[in-house]
Order: structure tokens, then C-alpha cells, then sequence
């Protein structure tokens, strides 16, 4: 399976990465972040196919994906 | 396990100040890509300009010299002229680059400066508050343009890749967005082209990135993304517009 890296402290929940995981399997949460953000969260590992389009959409770049 | 995608080596690990889901910031990755790729961060100087980006100096693992506002193709012109074996980039707005900059980046252009040019155009000043630039749309509203920017009175938005394709010093331009995972290869793409141009030294490789600007917008960062494709692209049409090819030497 993937492995997903989300650095979610530094996360500012603009939700890019959500809306064009083409599996659907990230959500923002309801946490809080230091920031003040609402950080993103994999909501769905076994739907993860490692593609990295969330990595290379967003802005913060702090997603990594290891295969 | 093998990476897939990591952070690259040439951006430093400070965190971005900008605005939730800005696009400086994939920007920012795409260029720090490139000076990767090419392996040149050791002999490279940038040349910033002052808007949203202003903070390069802090975010690139590479030396950075502050330009006056607009002036940044002056200031690279300067930096490669003396140090010649350099890599010189510069990264402007299009408050920067298509309006208190005009002439700076039309001459540099026209001399064939040996500079790669990344000019990020989000339809206003970022920085000072969403004011209106020279490359806002028609019916764009904006702080200084609050009923919407009219032709009568502000003129038409203005098509910096097309102007520049013209001129014999320019060796690549065109322009792209990142709004899309597929407009993001193709970005990458164009940006690898514009550090090529300047290695193979064919002139200046001129690159600009349509960009989104959330919070001068006034829309939600995936909003603000869609806005890309559903405003920006009929009116500034993506492509190559000139690319000089292996023996046409400048
Ligand atoms: C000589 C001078 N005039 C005006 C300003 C104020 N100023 C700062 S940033 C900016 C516009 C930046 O807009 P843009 O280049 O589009 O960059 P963005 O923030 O949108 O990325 C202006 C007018 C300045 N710093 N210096
Ligand atoms: S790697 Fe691909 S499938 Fe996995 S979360 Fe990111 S976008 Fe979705
Ligand atoms: S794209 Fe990046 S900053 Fe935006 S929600 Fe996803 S991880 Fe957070
Ligand atoms: S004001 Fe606009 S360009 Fe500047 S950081 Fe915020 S979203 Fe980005
Ligand atoms: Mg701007």
C-alpha cells in the first residue's frame, strides 16, 4: 500500500488536494492545526493509490507519497 | 519504499506565507524542480521582484537579489552580463512585470538577455490589496475597479506571451496554468523549456503561469482554481508561442 506523508501542522485547508484525489479518499477534518487551519486527513488508505496528484496540487507542498 | 513525490531539494523547509490555496506556491515548487533537475542551485542567482513573491529569497536554497519594484529583468541583466556562467531566473507579478515594469522586461526581451523568466499573472496586485493591473478581464471587479474593469476607461487586459513572442531576442515563450493535474505537466514542461533556453543560451525564456489569487478574488480556494479555466483561459490562450530550435542559434 502507499504511504501517504501529510505534514497536516503546516496544512492550510484550502481543500485542493480533496477535490481532485481522484479516489475520493481525503477529507478535512475537524481538527485544528497550530495555524488555525482545518488540516486534511486520509480518510480512505485502502482507496490510495499512490498517484500523487494531491502532492503535486498543492500549494503548501507538504504531502509526500513513498511507494 | 521508493518516493513518489517529495519536496524539492532546492526549497528551503520554511513555510510559504501565502494566502490558503494561492498558487505562488505551486509555482514555487515547479521552478525549485527545475533548478533540481538541471542540477544548477550551486550557480544560481534570482533576481525577485516585489509583490506576493517578494519573500523568494527566503523559500529558494539559492542566491537572491532583491529588485526595485518592476526591475528585476535590469537587475538579472546586470547579474549575467558580469557573471556570465550563472544561472539567472527571475520570478515577477503581473502588477510587476506588465505594468510598472513594462519597459524593463520588453527591452531585456528585445536584447536577448540569456534569462528565464517566470511571470506569475493573477489578474491584480496580490500584495497591496487586489488593485486593479494591467491584465485584470473585462468586467473583473476589483478594489480600484468596483463596478468592473470597462475598456472606455481601463483599456484591455494585456497579452504579455504574444508581445514577447515577437521580438528576435526571445528564444522560448509561452504560456500555462497549473489549474489541472494535466495543465501541471504541462506547466512543468514549459518551465524545464525556459531554464533550457538560458543553458543553451537561445535567449529569454519567458514562461508565464496563469495563477489564482484567492483572497483578492473574494472566492474559496477551489473556486478560485475553477475561475482559471472558466475566465482566464478563453481570454489568455495557453500554448507555445515561439520556441527556437536546436541549430538557429540567436
Ligand atoms: C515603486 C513601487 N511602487 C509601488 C509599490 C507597491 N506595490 C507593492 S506590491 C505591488 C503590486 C504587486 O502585484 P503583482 O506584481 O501582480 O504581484 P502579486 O502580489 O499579485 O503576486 C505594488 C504596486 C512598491 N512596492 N514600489
Ligand atoms: S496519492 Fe492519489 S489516490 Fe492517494 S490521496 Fe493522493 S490523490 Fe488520492
Ligand atoms: S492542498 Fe495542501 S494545504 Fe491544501 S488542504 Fe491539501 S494538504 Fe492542505
Ligand atoms: S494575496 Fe493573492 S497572490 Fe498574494 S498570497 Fe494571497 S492569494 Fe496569493
Ligand atoms: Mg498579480
Amino acid at each position: 500500500m502507499p504511504k501517504l506523508v501529510i505534514r497536516d501542522d503546516r496544512c492550510k485547508g484550502c481543500s485542493i488536494c480533496v477535490e481532485f484525489c481522484p479516489k475520493s479518499c481525503l477529507e478535512i477534518t475537524d481538527r485544528l492545526n497550530p495555524l488555525g487551519y482545518r488540516p486534511v486527513g486520509l480518510r480512505d488508505p485502502e482507496a490510495c493509490t499512490g498517484c500523487a496528484i494531491c502532492a503535486r496540487m498543492c500549494p503548501e507542498v507538504v504531502i509526500e507519497v513513498w511507494k | 519504499m521508493k518516493p513518489v513525490f517529495v519536496r524539492p531539494q532546492s526549497l528551503t523547509d520554511k513555510p510559504f506565507h501565502f494566502c490558503p490555496g494561492c498558487h505562488h506556491g505551486v509555482i514555487h515548487r515547479l521552478v525549485a524542480e527545475a533548478i533540481d533537475r538541471f542540477g544548477v542551485r550551486e550557480r544560481t542567482i534570482a533576481a525577485a521582484s516585489v509583490g506576493c513573491s517578494v519573500f523568494l529569497y527566503d523559500y529558494f536554497d539559492v542566491d537572491v537579489v532583491e529588485s526595485p519594484h518592476g526591475r528585476a529583468p535590469a537587475v538579472a541583466t546586470g547579474i549575467k552580463r558580469t557573471n556570465p556562467d550563472k544561472f539567472v531566473f527571475i520570478y515577477q507579478g503581473d502588477g510587476d512585470l506588465a505594468a510598472i515594469g513594462t519597459a524593463e522586461i520588453i527591452h531585456a526581451a528585445n536584447r536577448g538577455e540569456n534569462l528565464t523568466v517566470v511571470f506569475v499573472n493573477n489578474t491584480v496586485y496580490g500584495m497591496t490589496g487586489g488593485q486593479m493591473a494591467p491584465t485584470t478581464l473585462l468586467g473583473q471587479p476589483t478594489t480600484t475597479s468596483p463596478y468592473g474593469r470597462e475598456f472606455g476607461q481601463d483599456g484591455y487586459p494585456i497579452k504579455m506571451t504574444e508581445m514577447l513572442a515577437q521580438l528576435e531576442g526571445v528564444g522560448f515563450a509561452a504560456r500555462v496554468a497549473v489549474d489541472t493535474p494535466a495543465r501541471l505537466t504541462q506547466a512543468r514542461k514549459a518551465v524545464l523549456r525556459a531554464f533550457e533556453t538560458q543553458l543553451e543560451e537561445k535567449g529569454m525564456g519567458f514562461v508565464e503561469i496563469l495563477s489564482s489569487c484567492p483572497t483578492n478574488w473574494g472566492m474559496k480556494p477551489v473556486e478560485a482554481v475553477r475561475r482559471i479555466e472558466r475566465e482566464m483561459i478563453p481570454y489568455f490562450p495557453l500554448g507555445v508561442y515561439k520556441e527556437r530550435k536546436g541549430s538557429d542559434a540567436l
